[in-house]
């Protein structure tokens, strides 16, 4: 509510300040014709700018000290001889239950004389700070406004101030976007090193056993944890993946791009973009229900023992899910191919073909890499189709016919059910996934130098 | 500077040796179209087009904005073939042989008859395999000294050779606008074709690239057929022998260039050389 409030009167002092810094712009044009350097709007919005920083400072800093300022006001008026009385925990409740009786909301229990009495001051301090703020966020917005306007001359470069803060404004987004990666990250690496206490690193990378015990078994044995099992096992999923996916999508956004009539690819390309569309554990269920047993008859047929729920099965489907994303990103890089190289090509009696795989392809290639290693790395990530299809066997095999398990399925196990992040078992699902995220990292690297390696100049 | 001043200077000279008129009508006639008519849907850009092209000299196409050069040229090696919707009617032979028989392979017809664009447009390969390319998929050069030898002799021919000579494997996208032209022209001679057609190849250049390109034009008159389109009639009194004004899909006139340029028959022509429709 309160903040509401704070928020409307910002609102209304911005507008306040923009229509000032705007009409006294115009009032600068004079019949003669005075060269006003920035245009109304700009003078606007850097008087809006310079009214809102220093408003927001003071609301902002309340919001950060706010807390501590009540906390410690409340505690002066708790009497000293009951203080003494509390330790950290009761003073904390004590605490809570005068915030109660301040904001209205009733209490359990009998209510003491002094906390009615404490919250009552509360409350007005509490009216108090906030009219304060208010009064001193809008009243130094208005000298801001105030010195601002006076600064505006037909000189002022309002046009290049307004630009460079905007310029930082952007900048200030992209940095939250990096802020948050690092965050992630080091999240991450400090979680995984807690795990490296326990677990020696070469046990986890190179450890060819993946048995992780729980606690709840009491021999204070934590298990094995290599990872090898599991890196096998996402490897083989993601490579059948791939090997399914690259040559459908890829002849599929050829004949799109090139060879489908402007009908045919109206209908094919949103039906194939569906297939995008259908989240990812119904393509578990297909895994399971229906390619799994296929898989294994067909097999049973040619003499193969094929698992029902096995790399195999998972690859296949994880595959298919894949197609419509390295087709709709191959169909669009291909039509970004220049017309004119095409018909560089058809001008020197090329067929169509000879054109494709000769001009268009090795133009469209930078991009076309660029989309392989994004569902490369889906690949690598995708947890509901492995969790469902690949048999959670982490053991190490080199047959893709038998169940796997993979890294992101063990994440899955080792994080559900009853965990305290204090032991080895779960805090190992960190490692795991700093192990993906340094996986899927390298994967970009590659794919950037080989862009750039192929990368050829249009206009 | 002076280099440079000097080789305009020289091109002003060169392309002022055009044939005397009599000459260019004793010419054999390699292309002749008659009656071509060519619809994109239901729109029609061409109206009945009849007109022969002489051997060995150059034949320049003007006229407005849209009113079909570039339409008319495409028909001419089929690269309307490659636009959907694109219907072309009438008869266009090459020495006598109709060229939208459908017992003729267009694959072949193209090596015979070559095209540069409006805008330089080199594959995103080396300058080598730029050129090499055309004769590759035709499989002209047996072994690799032939190909050599046909990459050098384009290159040569295009005037680019000596500008080149020492970078072969760099992209040929890398090359300035001029050269750019100047290596698709080359890439269009190696696969040896009898006509070339040029389509504003100029209109991405600057006055001295476009020199340099007009001069080319010139010699290489000596052992192809050149049909070019342009909007720039200086540009087609100086390198052709034969014009023809097309206005809104029509061809007005045709004839020997100096007379198109001294006394056109036709109003609209007079208008359009005067200046007054463009
Ligand atoms: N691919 C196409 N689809 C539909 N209409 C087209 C297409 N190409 C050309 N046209 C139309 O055909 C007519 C002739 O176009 P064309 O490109 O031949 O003109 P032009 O004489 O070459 O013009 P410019 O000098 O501007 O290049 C124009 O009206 C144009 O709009
Ligand atoms: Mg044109």
């Amino acid at each position: 509510m309160n903040s509401l409030i704070i928020a409307g009167l910002l609102v209304l002092l911005l507008g306040l300040a923009y229509q000032t810094g705007w009409s006294k712009s115009r009032s600068l044009v004079t019949p003669d014709g005075i060269k006003v350097h920035s245009r109304p709007q700009y003078h606007g919005a850097l008087v809006a700018i310079w009214t809102l920083v220093p408003a927001l400072l003071i609301v902002g800093l309340w919001a950060n000290f706010g807390d501590s300022a009540t906390r410690a006001f409340t505690v002066s008026q708790i009497p000293p001889d009951v203080i003494m009385g509390l330790d950290e925990i009761a003073l904390n409740a004590t605490i809570q239950r005068i915030g109660a009786l301040a904001s209205g909301y009733g209490v359990v229990g009998e209510v003491q004389p002094f906390e009615q009495a404490a919250g009552a001051a509360l409350r007005q301090f509490q009216f108090l700070s906030f009219l304060l703020v208010v009064a001193a966020a809008a009243g130094t917005g208005i000298l801001a406004l105030l010195y601002a306007r006076s600064r505006i001359t037909a000189r002022l470069r309002a046009r290049n101030a307004v630009e460079r803060v905007m310029n930082l404004a952007l900048l200030a987004c992209s940095g939250v976007a990096i802020l948050t990666t690092v965050g992630i990250v080091a999240s991450l690496l400090t979680e995984a090193l807690r795990f490296f206490t326990f677990i020696n690193p070469l046990d986890f990378f190179f450890g060819t056993v993946w048995a992780p015990k729980f606690s709840s078994t009491g021999t204070g044995d934590a298990g094995q944890y290599g990872i090898l099992p599991l890196l096998s096992g996402t490897l083989m999923v993601a490579a059948i993946a791939m090997a399914v996916a690259v040559p459908v999508g890829l002849m599929t956004a050829i004949y799109l791009s090139q060879y489908a009539p402007r009908s045919v690819r109206a209908v094919v390309k949103p039906i194939i973009e569906i297939l995008a569309g259908i989240p990812t554990i119904v393509y578990g269920f297909f895994a399971l229900v229906t390619v799994g047993p296929f898989l294994n008859k067909a097999g049973a047929m040619i003499g193969l023992d094929i698992s029902a729920t096995s790399a195999l099965t998972a690859g296949v489907v994880m595959g298919i899910m894949i197609i419509p994303f390295i087709s709709s990103l191959s169909d669009d890089i291909l039509n970004q191919v220049p017309l004119a190289l095409r018909d560089g090509a058809y001008g020197l009696g090329a067929t169509q073909s000879e054109t494709i795989r000769n001009v268009l392809l090795p133009a469209a290639l930078p991009g076309i890499v660029g989309a392989f290693l994004l569902a490369v790395s889906r690949a690598i990530g995708e947890t509901m189709i492995v969790v469902l299809a690949a048999g959670n066997s982490p053991v190490l095999r080199g047959s893709p016919f038998e169940p796997v398990s993979t890294i992101t399925v063990s994440i899955v196990n080792q994080l559900t059910g009853d965990t305290d992040f204090a032991g080895p078992q779960s805090l190992v699902g960190f490692a795991l996934g700093l192990t993906l995220f340094v996986m899927t990292l390298l994967l970009n690297i590659v794919a950037l130098y080989i862009v750039r390696r192929f990368r050829e100049q249009y206009e | 500077m002076d280099m440079l001043a000097g080789k305009v200077k020289m091109t002003q000279q060169s392309v002022n040796n055009g044939m005397n008129p009599t000459d260019m009508l004793e010419r054999p006639i390699r292309l002749h179209a008659k009656d071509v008519t060519v619809h994109y849907g239901a729109k029609q850009a061409l109206f009945g087009i009849s007109i022969d092209i002489p051997d060995r000299a150059v034949t320049s196409f003007i006229g407005p904005s849209g009113c079909g050069k570039s339409t008319f040229l495409r028909c001419i090696n089929r690269m309307n073939d490659t636009i959907e919707g694109a219907k072309v009617r009438g008869l266009i032979e090459l020495d006598g042989e109709d060229i939208y028989d459908p017992a003729l392979d267009v694959v072949e017809l193209r090596a015979r008859i070559g095209m540069v664009f409006q805008k330089p447009n080199p594959f995103p390969k080396s300058i080598y395999e730029n050129v090499a390319y055309g004769p590759k998929i035709h499989g002209l050069a047996r072994s690799k000294s032939d190909l050599d030898e046909i990459v050098v002799s384009s290159l040569r021919k295009a005037g680019l050779f000596e500008e080149v000579k020492d970078r072969l494997n760099e992209p040929g996208t890398g090359l300035s606008g001029g050269q750019q032209q100047r290596l698709c022209i080359a890439r269009a001679i190696a696969v040896g074709p009898e006509v070339i057609l040029m389509d504003e190849p100029c209109s991405a250049l600057d006055p001295i690239a476009t020199a340099i390109i007009e001069e080319l034009i010139d010699e290489l008159r000596e052992n192809f057929t050149i049909v070019i389109v342009t909007h720039s009639m200086q540009q087609a009194a100086r390198v052709s022998q034969k014009t023809a004004f097309f206005h809104l899909g029509k061809l007005i006139e045709e004839g020997v260039t100096e007379d198109i340029f001294t006394n056109p028959v036709n109003k609209q022509t007079q208008d359009y050389i005067m200046g007054r429709i463009g």
